[in-house]
């Protein structure tokens, strides 16, 4: 058992020096703007940038509507299949993997062709139509996250219970499922939140080629135009992230641990 | 359409007794997973299968197999081969071109290969070290909490760190140069090569590797082990009878989502290497923003294929994994 924990140690110090010196490599890179001394410069000269302020500022609503339409589409269809319509659970997990192995570019390619200007539901004709369906798109991406979140924090309710009680106690559809179903998985549908919002800020290839002005296009011209920028950007957005993860973590101690089903 | 349906019966349902809900009971079967389905159809399933249509059809709309065709691009393609075959004969390297498009595949199927690959082999490496390994209990959770958000830190912020690390003047490279003399760019290295992006995809693949597979690992049961050895297994026939035919569907399983993943991605590739890499993402990129190959159908082909890989590598996994099923029985 001693060998098996050096090399346990081995592999992991490994595992954490391919991890760590890409970070601290970036960090170093975005301090170096300034000749000779390390200095924050670069950091200030993004956050100052009204276009890192305006893609940023944008790609943060586009997030906050993506969580919205994820959550009136994923939290009614997974409370319907555990409470009704078991046998649809195969066909609906099957759906929301698929943008797992349909690549993002062609999802867009499809909407393109799909909600041109002259097609019969022209997204693509307006500003609010071209918001609208990237917002589609990202919701699209975030299904996978967002679904298996919602049903394992279903998993842990008695679902079929409190909707009795609950229309015992004269409720209809729309109050079991606001005031009685979502508060009780809460923050199951927060954490798939953060977890969508984490994936939508720097997303490119939609935004990109939806031509929105969104926060991931705005990186990717910055890395092609500036040198210590995109460095400093780049920590930005791990930040960003991480913040994101620590939540997810944090409302994971809140959650309900254990399933206090009938049988 | 972002309406919940069960606002009708929201009002309905206050004032309606008992029997008359039972009469409502057919439609309201369905309500609750309406949305879904009207948005998963119009939004992911209609789309694709759009293209998928396109990539057989020409402009005036007509059945025809040309486009796939055009993506094999025949005269090149025997151009190639006459090459390969030469070159074969005389043992003389022809440094032949395969076509352009045949070629982007084939550069995006192995980058996503060996970073699946290398990515699945380090990250169930990594997860049999916090799991089993005896580490102390906060090298597990940081190793899992530091997964979840290096798995999402894909993309062109990856392709910056990246370049600060092993690009000309990264970090590393000038580490490696000035401590150890070793100069990796004039030994052939390149980041935006074969090699330098495919260490970078790892960057993302280890990560979603460990998250997905720590479970599959915490699976296995002390119980079995001390069975093994009661029974006089050596270690060797324990991870070869017990660990191994265990977590073999899951690790298949994830190898093959890493690999749609390296597959589909392009924001990396794109920040880090412009256009100089030929990966298929990329070709489809130029093609949808500038219909750079003068045919909007071959487009349509070009997606169908990216399609078409991702499909059969799912078919894989599933046909493997109802065989190891039958075999765990």
């Amino acid at each position: 058992m001693k060998a098996g924990r050096f090399w346990a140690w081995v592999v992991f110090a490994l595992g954490a020096a391919y991890f760590f010196i890409p970070l601290i490599a970036t960090v170093e890179f975005s301090m170096r703007m300034r000749r000779g001394v390390y200095s924050l410069d670069a950091y200030k000269v993004v956050l100052g940038d009204a276009r890192f302020q305006a893609t940023f500022g944008y790609s943060v609503l586009a997030a906050i509507f993506t969580i919205i339409l994820g959550v009136l589409i994923v939290v009614p269809a997974a409370y319907w299949i555990r409470l009704r319509l078991p046998q649809l659970r195969p066909i609906v997990e099957f759906i929301t993997l698929l943008p797992l192995v349909i690549p993002a570019i062609v999802i867009v390619f499809g909407y393109i062709r799909m909600y041109g200007s002259n097609s019969p539901l022209p997204f693509l004709a307006t500003d609010t139509g071209t918001n609208a369906l990237l917002v589609i798109g990202y919701a699209t991406l975030a299904l996978p996250y967002m679904y298996r979140a919602v049903d394992t924090g279903l998993r842990t309710i008695d679902v079929r219970t409190l909707t009795e009680a609950a229309q015992i106690l004269g409720a209809g559809w729309g109050t079991i499922v606001t005031r009685v179903i979502l508060p009780n998985v809460l923050i199951a549908v927060l954490s798939g939140a953060f977890l969508t919002f984490a994936i939508v800020i720097g997303e490119f290839t939609m935004a990109s080629l939806l031509n929105r002005p969104a926060f991931g296009p705005y990186l990717q011209n910055i890395g092609a135009n500036r040198a210590y920028e995109p460095a400093a950007l780049a920590i930005i957005a791990f930040a960003i992230t991480w913040g994101c993860m620590s939540l997810i973590q944090v409302l994971s101690r809140f959650a309900p641990k254990s399933a206090n089903r009938p049988n | 359409m972002t309406d919940l349906p069960f606002s009708d019966q929201a009002v309905a349902g206050k004032t309606a007794p008992p029997a008359e809900a039972r009469s409502l009971r057919l439609p309201t079967q369905w309500l609750g997973v309406a949305p879904f389905f009207i948005f998963a159809i119009m939004f992911l399933i209609l789309p694709t299968l759009y293209l998928m249509l396109g990539a057989f059809q020409n402009d005036a709309g007509e059945f025809t197999f040309n486009n796939i065709v055009g993506i094999f691009d025949p005269p090149n393609l025997a151009n190639y081969m006459q090459c390969q075959y030469d070159s074969w004969m005389s043992w003389v390297d022809g440094n032949c071109k395969l076509p352009s498009i045949l070629a982007a595949y084939w550069i995006s199927i192995k980058i996503s290969l060996a970073s699946s690959l290398i990515g699945a082999f380090a990250g169930l490496a990594i997860a049999i070290a916090i799991v089993r390994g005896g580490l102390p209990d906060w090298i597990r959770s940081a190793t899992l909490t530091f997964s979840g958000v290096a798995s999402n830190f894909a993309g062109v912020p990856l392709a910056f760190a990246f370049l600060a690390t092993l690009g000309r003047l990264g970090l590393a490279t000038v580490i490696l140069n000035t401590v150890f003399g070793l100069n990796i760019y004039a030994h052939g290295f390149n980041i935006l090569s074969f090699w330098g992006l495919t260490l970078t995809y790892v960057y993302f693949q280890i990560p979603l590797m460990v998250v997905i597979i720590v479970p599959a690992i915490d699976g296995l049961k002390k119980e079995w082990g001390e069975a093994a050895a009661t029974l006089g297994a050596t270690m060797s026939q324990y991870w070869r009878m017990v660990v191994i035919p265990v977590i073999w569907p899951s690790f298949l399983g994830t190898v093959i989502l890493l690999f749609a993943n390296a597959f589909g991605a392009i924001a990396t590739a794109y920040a880090l290497t412009g256009s100089s890499l030929n990966i298929i993402p990329i070709v489809l990129y130029a093609q949808i923003r500038g219909d750079v190959l003068h045919n909007a159908h071959l487009g349509y082909a070009i997606a169908f294929g990216m399609i078409v890989i991702t499909g059969l590598a799912n078919v894989f996994y599933i046909w493997f994994r109802t065989r190891s099923e039958r075999w765990l029985k």
